[in-house]
């Protein structure tokens, strides 16, 4: 098996597969953890006993998520030497120290409170708890910052040099880390993270009020979301822009590809709708489009002149078809938040925000679309940098590690299958507790049987009676 | 070639990496123990605390992993591209033991009827992923085929008898830092029974340190030269003399039931064994084929994580060890830990 396979292709799958199974996780516990944050806090500060059952309710679901999310990460900090040694031996000196700051500063930040946060809440304290809380979710945006610098340096690269060895070698740091396209991606990755959270929490309290729309916490949860969705998809759509002309000065051909620009417009470019991007013959076929649109969106100017693929070596283009498409399936989802959170407006205005089955379902339908928003997102950005994984400086076919095709292929198939049956029980007992509306004296994640309640509380209503008192 | 270490940055890195992953040895050890004595303890009360007394520090404890993986990377790119590759399949079975055994520690509580089968991916899982590791350091510790700056192996290279019996000694190793945890953190039948494993993986893991300890000297002439060429034998012959006296404390240790003793001295074993291993391998951080300064990253890069590192591991011990504090103590299955 695998024999006639290229050892390229297979470990580009592999990391494709393992990488878009391990982003769900954090896209949502980013989110989640905030969001746990600030029920928390609304917890010690209102003592209203609704914030401490949805934060009791969002943990249990957290801990699954953040557990998955830890496992599927640690794999992915070996992927690199495993299948990418080469693309490791060159660029171990620049990349290297920014993983291991996000090992120093987030991973163990979040490991190390985690336990506290999900078992502790009667052994250390309400405060120091809140504080524990607080430093997970801090971790999980300090991780953010520093994997998405090292990845916005491989699309970017600034601050370096070449030494003898062919290793890439810093100059500059402060260069290195905040280079070019960084602030635009971690900006439009954060508010993705928050978006997925809230489009996640929106559909379980959209899901519970078709049910019983008089429930206090699906009440609040959803308005919460709602709230969200409202405020972060103007701002999201704003951010994607301005990281789009960002990557127009320094990746251009990615945007040729995203645009399905093959040739290019010298009085103005058209905005390509929908069409069939053709690789082999550059053109888009059936292609439905608006004339000017695109140098209007990218260059501000309606004749301004947009270069296509053509000024691009053909080496060096990108898969047009699935850059093109995937970036059409994000555009089409952010307007479709865009829209959710204009409606839940307008509901609110009009005083049927928790009553509108219409408003419901759409939030509903919308539950899992920050997902394939953040996905779609990915696939964009990375195939939009192909050939290379060091944009410009070093190829993806120059990055692998010396393993004949059957130890890739092998290993994609083992990743494959463990994947696939772990993370879909893992849905499966998430889905199972989302089915569950939060319960008066909700209990956090140990606390369902409470002959071993480590921690949280022995019975149903303790929390409750404690607060009270 | 003797022992003389100068100090360098490639050297202060060298025990950098050595110390993440001795403390992940350390910390992980004891946990994927645990899981694979799962199967020793087959009633769900007594699993349900075996499990509890990790649950809120295994992620903290994994994450030494990653540094230790993540560390090799920066400080030591280039044999960090030539392990990997070199162990190539027990690196992947091993995270995907990891994977296993990682997501049981939630999904468990989540479900009645398959919960048995979670508790399986647990104990499977550590399993896996502990020989793996023992595997990869035997693999490594034979030597791996380099040419240029590439590994030039094929992709089985690393299965011999010698990896077989490393992997077979981690085994025994984590099992007894599992059992002699237990003893710690337990009490009742569960303690008594985790006494009686001691014993009998103290004895399996004394046999492994020395099948170990005599085959790898017979791997080159170098590792032997290293341990009993004059006058390196002075420094060398303290190792197996003090693996000696910690048995005797160990077993005493044992014997007159100090609960919190068995765990720390276990652990006093390990770090022999780890200094014994530390000796073979000086200064090559592939043996044999690439030392530690031909892998060095260069000299900025080593200097901007080393900040790094001197602010924040000790910062990081301390949240840590208050972790470890907040649920102190022994676990039961009546009200967790008190």
């Amino acid at each position: 098996m695998f024999e006639n396979f290229d050892a390229v292709v297979l470990a580009r799958a592999q990391f494709a597969f393992t990488m878009s199974f391990h982003i769900i996780f954090p896209a949502f516990s980013i989110g989640l953890a905030s969001y746990l944050a600030v029920l928390e806090a609304l917890w010690l500060w209102t003592k209203r006993e609704v914030y401490i059952n949805l934060f009791n309710y969002w943990l249990k679901i957290f801990a699954i998520a953040f557990g998955m999310g830890v496992v599927s990460g640690i794999v992915m900090s070996y992927q690199f030497g495993t299948n990418w040694s080469a693309f490791s031996d060159k660029t171990g000196p620049v990349l290297g120290p920014l993983m291991a700051y996000e090992v120093l500063t987030a991973f163990f930040l979040e490991a190390g409170f985690l336990g506290v946060m999900l078992f502790g809440l009667e052994r250390v304290g309400h405060k120091l708890h809140f504080v524990a809380t607080l430093m997970v979710a801090i971790g999980t945006l300090i991780s953010a910052f520093w994997i998405l610098s090292a990845n916005s340096w491989m699309q970017t690269p600034a601050g370096y040099a070449i030494n003898a060895d062919g290793q890439f070698v810093a100059t500059d740091w402060l260069k290195l880390i905040f280079n070019p396209s960084f602030p635009y991606r971690l900006v439009h990755m954060v508010l993705a993270a928050y978006l997925t959270t809230a489009l996640v929490v929106g559909a379980v309290g959209a899901f519970h009020l078709m049910r019983d729309s008089h429930k206090s916490g699906p009440r609040v949860m959803f308005s919460m979301a709602m709230w969200m969705a409202t405020i972060v998809a103007p701002l999201q759509i704003f951010a994607g822009d301005q990281h789009g002309i960002n990557t127009l000065e320094h990746q251009p051909a990615k945007v040729m590809a995203m645009e399905g620009h093959y040739q290019s417009h010298p009085e103005g470019a058209p905005l390509i709708l929908f069409g069939l991007p053709d690789q082999d013959a550059a053109v888009v076929r059936y292609a439905l489009q608006i004339p000017k649109l695109s140098s209007l969106i990218l260059k501000h100017a309606l004749d301004a002149p947009l270069a296509g693929l053509d000024t691009v070596p053909r080496e060096n283009w990108p898969p047009v078809p699935v850059t093109f498409w995937s970036f059409r399936i994000m555009v089409g989802i952010g307007f479709l938040m865009l829209g959710l959170g204009l409606f839940s407006l307008w509901t609110r205005w009009r005083g049927t925000l928790f009553s509108s089955r219409l408003l419901h379902g759409y939030a509903l339908v919308m539950g899992p679309a920050g997902f394939v928003a953040v996905l779609a997102g990915w696939v964009t950005t990375e195939t939009g940098r192909q050939p290379f994984t060091v944009f410009g400086l070093l190829r993806t076919t120059d990055s692998v590690s010396p393993l004949a095709a059957p130890a890739v292929g092998s290993s994609l198939i083992a990743f494959i299958i463990v994947y696939f049956a772990v993370f879909i029980a893992g849905a499966v007992y998430i889905l199972r507790l989302m089915k569950q509306p939060p319960h008066h004296g909700e209990q956090g994640p140990r606390g369902d049987t409470p002959a071993r309640a480590a921690g949280i509380t022995p019975a149903p209503a303790a929390i409750a009676s404690r607060r009270f008192n | 070639m003797g022992l003389g270490v100068d100090v360098d940055l490639a050297t202060v890195w060298a025990f950098i990496i050595a110390f993440a992953v001795f403390v992940y040895v350390v910390m992980d050890g004891f946990d994927l123990g645990l899981g694979m004595l799962f199967p020793l303890f087959p009633k769900k009360a007594d699993r349900d605390v075996m499990m509890n007394s990790v649950a809120p520090v295994w992620d903290g404890n994994e994450t030494w992993l990653v540094l230790g993986g993540g560390g090799l990377f920066a400080a030591f790119p280039l044999a960090y591209a030539v392990l990997m590759p070199a162990l190539y399949t027990p690196m992947i079975i091993m995270l995907l033991g990891l994977v296993f055994r990682g997501v049981a520690f939630e999904f468990r509580w989540r479900t009645q009827r398959e919960r048995n089968r979670w508790d399986i991916a647990f104990a499977g899982g550590s399993l896996l992923a502990t020989f793996a590791q023992g595997v990869a350091l035997g693999a490594m510790l034979q030597g791996v085929h380099v040419e240029g700056r590439a590994y030039a192996g094929g992709w089985w290279d690393w299965l011999t008898p010698f990896s077989i019996l490393t992997g077979l000694a981690l085994v025994t190793g984590y099992s007894l830092l599992g059992a002699t945890w237990l003893v710690m953190k337990t009490e009742g039948e569960l303690r008594d029974e985790a006494y009686r494993l001691s014993w009998w993986l103290l004895i399996a893991m004394l046999i492994a340190i020395g099948a170990v300890s005599i085959a790898t000297p017979f791997l080159n002439f170098e590792y032997a030269q290293r341990w009993f060429a004059w006058p390196n034998v002075l420094a060398t012959a303290p190792v197996p003399i003090a693996v000696a006296g910690v048995t005797v404390l160990l077993l005493r240790a044992l014997a007159n039931r100090q609960d919190y003793r068995p765990f720390f001295l276990s652990l006093t074993l390990f770090a022999l064994a780890y200094a014994g291993l530390g000796i073979s391998m000086w200064p090559y951080i592939v043996p044999r084929s690439i030392t530690i300064w031909q892998a060095a990253a260069p000299e900025n890069s080593q200097i901007f994580m080393l900040v790094g590192v001197a602010i924040l591991v000790p910062i990081i011990l301390i949240y840590t060890a208050w972790a470890y504090w907040v649920f102190r103590g022994k676990v039961n299955a009546e009200s967790g830990y008190h």
